[in-house]
């Protein structure tokens, strides 16, 4: 019973690639629309054996790591200013609430200008992406941490640093974790479309290439990478959630 | 049976009695805006003191504890004598992402010997490895009393702690903040809007009316306290006080 509830969330897919494999073998659809799961998997297998998989799978994994480490740390430690420092938020918040409103992908042409087609250029629409959820969240966490808390600390003896790691980074944590999840969730998209600025490796590349050659199984595998990293991003903010978190009966 | 229990664990304490405060309010005044909420108010608190305000709600009397606790600054007036000062608010207040145990050690550095000694006196010492969301109300307002205590302070406020808890809780919270006062010698002041509350653990109980005492009754009776016939009549002549307006 236990079993059967457990595999209850993948009955959907699988019956989803059956029909998909049928409808292939029957010609209902052309491999020049969508191969047959079986061609996918065959292609992975191949760009797999030579390495030429994880050439790109690095590349990517890199870029979105650094990418996230610049953006997402800066997105921190501003949040975590402003948020801290009235003075900072006054000089600080308005530019933020401006600049945060242009889209990161808008500013690809100028981008192009600045750094030219290399790697830069891709970490800096990363960094820029992932920046503002990060900030954002970190900022309102400071902020609405709970007053009471902080007032009793307070007449307990707590100041400057202590006062902070002991009652307002842990009370801004469940919302900084909240901007760490969909940051890493954008990362992903923002890879996709660096990656399809100008590259000479990555998965980014290896799908525009392959749809060059109207390789379309190879473009398939490119997604099904795609999917599965972000899945994997998410697994990880799940996880540094339940441990981050575990007093809070929400998430453990 | 079950007050003998916590007195004795109570014992327990290493807090050396006779060490409360001396506390004097002259002429403290306390406004927001045009609004008066505390006017040249008086008091001489003896250490060892237990003191109860009781008053109706928005009298003053919360604003009255904030400013002896430090938390509001006067408009006039001084404060001497309070020293560190602990204060028990309505809601518990504890750090949720702190076990039980490190909510007590707040403040304190090294050992924590200490803080297991005053859970052990409040009863609770088999829950210091829990979260405090794990815990009831009653029992997160115990380690709130604990973590006041630890700090073996001359002068113990409280804000209505018991307002939020259950009749029977309450009572047993009263005979457990009654007996540790009595082992640990420290003065207290308790805000609340009960009377039976007030009567049943204060010396002295104070009414406050748009801010200033309007009453000041001592409470001799023997302890712990009976509700027999002069408690009731006590209690009699606060409520037809509070309820005169």
């Amino acid at each position: 019973m236990k079993r059967a509830s457990s595999l209850a969330p993948w009955a959907l897919p699988i019956a989803l690639i059956v029909l998909w494999e049928v409808a292939a073998r029957v010609g209902w659809l052309s491999s020049r629309i969508l191969p047959e799961p079986l061609a996918v998997s065959r292609a992975f297998w191949t760009l797999g054996a030579s390495g030429e998989l994880f050439i790109h799978l690095r590349t990517s994994l890199w870029r979105a790591i650094a990418g996230f480490a610049i953006g997402g740390g800066l997105g921190l430690l501003l949040g975590l200013l402003t948020g801290s420092v009235r003075r900072a938020e006054t000089l600080l918040d308005t530019t933020l609430q401006m600049v945060r409103n242009i889209p990161a992908l808008a500013l690809i042409p100028l981008v192009i200008l600045w750094f030219g087609i290399d790697e830069t250029a891709k970490l800096f629409l990363l960094a820029v992406g992932v920046f503002f959820p990060v900030y954002l969240n970190t900022f309102h966490g400071i902020r609405s941490a709970d007053q009471g808390l902080v007032e009793m600390a307070r007449s307990y003896g707590l100041r400057g640093w202590p006062l902070y790691r002991d009652v307002i980074l842990p009370a801004a944590l469940p919302s900084i974790l909240v901007g760490v999840r969909f940051a890493l969730g954008l990362v992903w998209v923002l890879l996709i479309v660096a990656e399809t600025i100008s590259a000479q490796a990555g998965i980014g590349y290896m799908t525009m290439n392959a749809r060059e050659f109207l390789q379309t199984d190879v473009v398939l595998v490119g997604i099904l990478l795609y999917a599965l990293l972000g899945k994997g991003a998410d697994v990880l903010a799940r996880w540094l959630e339940k441990r981050c978190l575990r007093w809070n009966p929400a998430y453990a | 049976m079950h007050n003998n229990v916590i007195e004795q664990r109570s014992l327990g304490v290493a807090v050396a009695a006779g060490q409360g405060a001396a506390l004097t309010l002259s002429e403290v005044r306390k406004h927001y805006g045009a609004r008066r909420v505390i006017e040249n108010i008086d008091l001489a608190l003896a250490p060892g003191e237990f003191v109860a305000i009781v008053g109706r709600s928005g009298c003053g009397k919360s604003t009255l504890l904030r400013a002896i606790a430090g938390l509001e600054t006067l408009d006039g007036g001084a404060i001497t004598g309070a020293g560190e000062v602990r204060m028990m608010f309505q809601e518990a207040r504890l750090l949720p992402w702190k076990t039980v145990l490190d909510n007590v050690r707040l403040g304190l550095d090294g050992d924590p010997g200490q803080a297991l000694e005053a859970l052990r006196a409040v009863g609770l010492e088999d829950r210091a490895g829990d979260w405090p969301a794990a815990l009831s109300g009653g029992q997160r307002q115990r380690v709130a009393l604990a973590r006041a205590l630890v700090h073996q302070p001359p002068l113990l406020l409280l804000d209505e702690p018991l307002g939020a808890l259950d009749a029977l809780t309450r009572i047993e919270m009263q005979r457990l903040i009654e007996s540790l006062w009595l082992a640990c010698g420290f003065t207290a002041v308790l805000v609340t809007h009960d009377v039976q509350e007030a009567l049943a653990l204060a010396d002295r109980v104070l009414v406050i009316e748009d801010g200033g005492i309007a009453l000041d009754v001592a409470v001799d009776l023997p302890r712990p306290r009976a509700r027999g016939a002069p408690f009731a009549a006590l209690e009699q002549r606060l409520l037809d006080r509070l309820l005169q307006n």
